[in-house]
C-alpha cells in the first residue's frame, strides 16, 4: 500500500504476509475465533511475540517507536488476512490516548504491558442513541472525596469485555454536545458498579454495552486535563479511523483479487465469465475503487502526523467517507460477481464483506463524516 | 392516468379492508414478528400454520382456479391480497408448491398426477422444493448434468442439486434431470418429481455467511424414481421449466414487501430518533428515505402497467425482468439505509426473537442481518445479470 518501503518495513511486510497466509489462514480462522479475547488467546500472544503490538508505541515505554507508515503496513495486512483482534482498541485508540494525555505513571505502567501483550484496552465513548460525535456524552463524572464517581451508559464498546482497562469519556461539566467539559478516565475492568453486556459483532469480533452505576475511581484515574478530554478523544478516534480505513483497503484488495481469480476460472455458457464485457467493466470499477481508496487511506494516515487538528479532521473524514463508499461497492460487487458461492459461510468473501460493513459502521458512517468534513474549517 | 386507480373500486376497497382485518385478527404474533424482522428462513411449522389459516378462509393458493380448490380470484383481487398480506407482515406464500409446481401440474400433468399432487399443496400438507441449479449450472441452467437414467419403469438419479431453498424442510422435490446428452443442451432434460425420503437422497445444509440455513445441496446416489412421477414427456423438461418460471407474476418485484420495510424504517427514525443530536443527518436520512419511496413508486406503477395491459392480455413479457432487477435493488437499498441508521447498534450479531420488528425495537440491533441476507436476491431466481441479458435479447433485440 505504501509508495515505498524501507528495508525494515519490507521485513515487517514479509512477516505479516507469512502470518496471515500460514498462521491465520482462512481455514484456521474459525478455530482461532473461538478463543478470541480469552486470557490465552493464541493470536494475541503471537501478535505480541512478533513485536507488532509494540511496533507503533513509543520507545521510552517499551515500544519500537514505529511511524504511521508502520501502522499502515500492519493494518493493510490485517485487512488482507481478515485478522480479527483487539489491536485497534488496545494499541491505536488506547495507545494514542495514553501517549497524548496519560500521566507519567499511567504511561509507564500501562504502555509497556500493552507492548508485551499482557494488558488490553478499550475505548468507551459511544452512547445511546448511537450518534458517533464524541461530544455527545451524557455519562457524568462527579468529584467525591479524593476521587470521582462515574455514572452512565456506553454503547458498542469494541472489545469492552476483554479489556483490562477501559478508557471512559465522561462529562465533568456542560451538557450533551458541548465540546468543553469532557474528561477521560482510566477505569479498571473489575471496578465495582461496572456492568458489561458482551456480544459478538457481525465480523466475529467482540463488543459490549456498559452500564456504569456510581463507579468510583481515584483522582489519578483522570487521563489528561479535566474538562479538556475531547481533543485527545478526537485525536484517538481519528487514529483509529485512519487505521481501520487502511485495514479496509487491505480487505478490499483481497476481495478484488479473489473476484478476479474467480471470474477467470468460473465457466458458464461455455466461456469464463471474465470474458464477458459486462463483467469486465464491473471488475474494472472494483479495481478503480480499490486504487482510489488506497490513495485516501494514505492521506488519512499521513494527516495523523499533522500538528493542525482541523487539517487532520478533514483528511480523516474525507478518507472515511470515500473508504466507506468504496467498501460498500467493492463488497457488494465481490458477492454479486461470485454469485451463490460468496453467500456461503464456508467461503471467505462474505466474511470480508461483513468486516467491511462493520468498518463502515464504526467511528461514524459516511453521512456523519461528510458533515464533519464540511464543519471542520478554520473559521 | 394513474393505473393504480383500478384497485379503488368499491368491491376492491371492501376486499382490502376484509384482508386487512383478517390478517390483524388471525396472523399469529410469533410468525408476524419473524416476517417483520425480514426473515426468510421461516420454519416449516410456521409456514404450514399460516397456510392452513388462509386455507380455512378459502384464500390459500390465491392464484388457483376454483376447480382445483383455489379461490378463483381475479388478478385485481390477487394483487390486493398480496399487498395486504405483505403490509400485515404475513409470510410469503410457499412458492414452490403453490406458485410453481401446482399451476404447472394443472397445465402439463396427467389426471392422476393432478389428483395426487394438488391436494397436498392446497392443504399445506406437502412442502416442495425446486431442484434446478447445480454446482456448474447456475446462470447457465441448461448446462445441468444431474443424471436420470431410464431403467425400465423407473429412472435412476445420480449427481447433485445446489442452492436448494428449503430442501431441509421439504417433503418432495421437483427438478430437472439430464436424460440425454447427445443434442443441444436444452434437449434431453426431463422434469421429475421425487420424494426426498427415497433411499439414496442426502440433503446437506449450506449455511449462509450471516448464519441462516435456507439452502442446501441435495445429493442423489442411485435414487430410483418411478416413471409416473415424470411431468410431461421424456427429454422435454426444458419447456416445462420455462413455463413454470414464467408463472409467478404477483409479488416478484417485492413492491409490497418493500413498502412494509420502508414503513418500518420510517417508524424507526420517528420513534427511536437516532439523530436527535444530529439534525443535519436526520435531514439527509429523510431525503434518502424519500428518494427510495419515489423509486419504489415508479416500480410499483411499472409493475401494474406490466401486469394489467390495456388490451386485457394479462401475459407478461420479458420486460418483467426489470421488475426483479429494480425490485431487488431497491429492497437492498432499504436494508442498507436501515442498517446505517442503526449506527453502533448495527454492530452486534445478536438476534432478538421477541423483538416486534427488525428496526423499531432495541434500536435496530438486528438490522445488519437483512442487509447481508438479501444480497442473495440479486443472485437467485435468475441473477440480475441474467435478467438484464433477457431484456437485452428478448426486449431490445440486441
Amino acid at each position: 500500500m505504501l509508495p515505498s518501503l524501507t528495508d525494515e518495513q519490507r521485513l515487517l511486510k514479509e512477516s505479516l504476509e507469512r502470518f496471515r497466509q500460514q498462521d491465520y489462514a482462512f481455514e484456521k480462522r474459525k478455530t482461532l475465533l473461538a478463543r478470541l479475547g480469552a486470557a490465552d488467546d493464541p493470536v494475541w500472544a503471537q501478535l505480541a511475540e512478533l513485536g507488532w503490538l509494540a511496533a507503533t508505541l513509543p520507545e521510552e515505554h517499551g515500544g519500537l517507536g514505529g511511524s504511521h507508515a508502520d501502522l499502515a503496513l500492519l493494518m493493510e495486512q490485517f485487512g488482507r488476512g481478515l485478522v480479527t483482534s483487539p489491536f485497534v482498541p488496545t494499541v491505536v485508540l488506547g495507545g494514542t490516548i495514553l501517549r497524548l494525555a496519560g500521566s507519567a505513571a499511567q504511561q509507564s505502567t500501562i504502555l509497556p504491558a500493552v507492548a508485551e501483550g499482557t494488558t488490553r484496552l478499550a475505548l468507551a465513548y459511544l452512547e445511546p442513541p448511537g450518534h458517533p460525535d464524541p461530544a455527545c456524552v451524557a455519562t457524568r463524572a462527579r468529584r467525591e472525596g479524593d476521587g470521582f464517581v462515574i455514572s452512565g451508559e456506553k454503547l458498542a464498546v469494541l472489545y469492552g469485555n476483554v479489556a483490562d482497562h477501559l478508557l471512559v469519556s465522561a462529562r465533568t461539566s456542560g451538557e450533551v454536545g458541548d465540546g468543553h467539559g469532557i474528561s477521560m478516565f482510566l477505569v479498571p475492568a473489575d471496578a465495582p458498579g461496572l456492568a458489561v453486556n458482551a456480544y459478538r459483532t457481525h465480523d466475529s469480533g467482540w463488543a459490549a454495552d456498559l452500564r456504569l452505576e456510581r463507579v468510583q475511581v481515584s483522582a489519578d484515574s483522570l487521563v489528561g486535563a479535566m474538562d479538556s478530554g475531547l481533543e485527545t478523544l478526537e485525536a484517538a478516534l481519528d487514529a483509529g479511523t485512519a487505521a481501520i480505513c487502511a485495514e479496509a483497503v487491505g480487505a478490499m484488495w483481497h476481495l478484488h483479487d479473489m473476484t478476479l481469480d474467480y471470474i477467470k476460472m468460473r465457466k458458464q455458457f461455455g466461456a469464463t465469465i471474465g470474458s464477458f464485457q459486462a463483467i469486465q467493466h464491473r471488475m474494472v470499477d472494483m479495481y478503480m475503487k480499490c486504487q482510489l481508496a488506497q490513495s485516501m487511506a494514505l492521506a488519512g494516515l499521513a494527516a495523523l502526523d499533522s500538528s493542525d487538528p482541523i487539517a487532520r479532521r478533514r483528511a480523516v473524514s474525507a478518507t472515511k467517507v470515500q473508504i466507506g463508499r468504496a467498501a460498500r461497492h467493492v463488497g457488494e460487487e465481490a458477492i454479486q460477481l461470485h454469485g451463490g458461492i460468496a453467500m456461503t459461510d464456508d467461503y471467505a468473501a462474505g466474511h470480508y464483506f461483513k468486516r467491511l460493513t462493520m468498518i463502515r459502521l464504526m467511528f461514524g458512517d459516511e453521512d456523519y463524516h461528510l458533515r464533519r468534513y464540511r464543519h471542520s474549517t478554520a473559521d | 392516468m394513474d393505473v393504480r386507480e383500478r384497485f379503488q373500486t368499491a368491491a376492491l376497497r371492501a376486499f382490502r379492508e376484509e384482508v386487512r382485518s383478517f390478517v390483524r385478527a388471525n396472523l399469529p404474533e410469533d410468525i408476524r414478528r419473524k416476517v417483520a424482522q425480514e426473515r426468510m428462513d421461516l420454519p416449516r411449522e410456521d409456514q404450514q400454520r399460516w397456510h392452513k389459516i388462509l386455507r380455512a378462509k378459502g384464500w390459500a393458493c390465491a392464484g388457483w382456479p376454483k376447480e382445483h380448490g383455489g379461490p378463483g380470484f381475479s388478478d385485481d383481487h390477487r394483487y390486493v391480497l398480496e399487498r395486504e398480506l405483505a403490509l400485515g407482515d404475513a409470510p410469503r406464500p410457499m412458492i414452490y408448491g403453490e406458485g410453481m409446481l401446482g399451476p404447472t401440474v394443472m397445465a402439463y400433468g396427467t389426471e392422476a398426477q393432478k389428483r395426487q399432487i394438488l391436494p397436498g399443496i392446497l392443504e399445506g400438507d406437502v412442502l416442495w422444493c425446486q431442484g434446478f441449479s447445480e454446482p456448474n449450472a447456475g446462470s447457465d441452467l441448461a448446462s445441468l448434468q444431474c443424471k436420470a437414467e431410464r431403467m425400465g419403469d423407473h429412472y435412476v438419479l445420480n449427481g447433485s442439486k445446489m442452492w436448494t431453498s428449503e430442501g431441509h424442510i421439504a417433503d418432495w422435490m421437483f427438478g430437472l434431470f439430464r436424460t440425454d446428452n447427445s443434442g443441444r443442451k436444452q434437449e434431453g432434460i426431463t422434469f421429475l418429481m421425487l420424494d426426498l425420503n427415497l433411499p439414496g437422497v442426502t440433503v446437506r445444509p449450506i449455511l449462509l455467511f450471516e448464519g441462516t440455513h435456507e439452502v442446501n445441496q441435495v445429493f442423489f446416489d442411485n435414487v430410483c424414481v418411478p416413471v409416473e412421477d415424470r411431468l410431461g414427456d421424456e427429454h422435454k423438461g426444458w419447456a416445462i421449466a420455462k413455463y413454470l418460471l414464467s408463472l409467478e407474476r404477483f409479488g416478484t418485484a417485492e413492491v409490497s414487501r418493500s413498502l412494509a420495510s420502508l414503513a418500518r424504517l420510517k417508524a424507526f427514525v420517528r420513534d427511536q430518533d437516532p439523530f436527535r443530536h444530529a439534525p443535519e443527518q436526520r435531514e439527509s436520512t429523510e431525503r434518502r428515505i424519500a428518494e427510495l419511496e419515489m423509486e419504489l413508486e415508479a416500480l410499483e406503477i411499472t409493475e401494474v402497467r406490466f401486469l394489467f395491459k390495456q388490451d386485457g392480455a394479462n401475459e407478461v413479457g420479458p420486460e418483467a425482468s426489470m421488475l426483479k432487477v429494480r425490485g431487488t435493488e431497491i429492497q437492498q437499498d432499504i436494508f442498507e439505509l436501515t442498517m446505517m441508521c442503526a449506527g453502533g447498534y448495527g454492530l452486534g450479531a445478536r438476534r432478538d426473537e421477541s423483538a416486534a420488528d427488525v428496526a423499531a425495537t432495541r434500536r435496530g440491533q438486528d438490522s445488519a442481518y437483512p442487509y447481508f441476507n438479501f444480497r442473495k436476491t440479486a443472485i437467485y431466481a435468475g441473477s440480475n445479470e441474467i435478467q438484464r441479458n433477457i431484456i437485452a435479447k428478448a426486449v431490445l433485440g440486441l
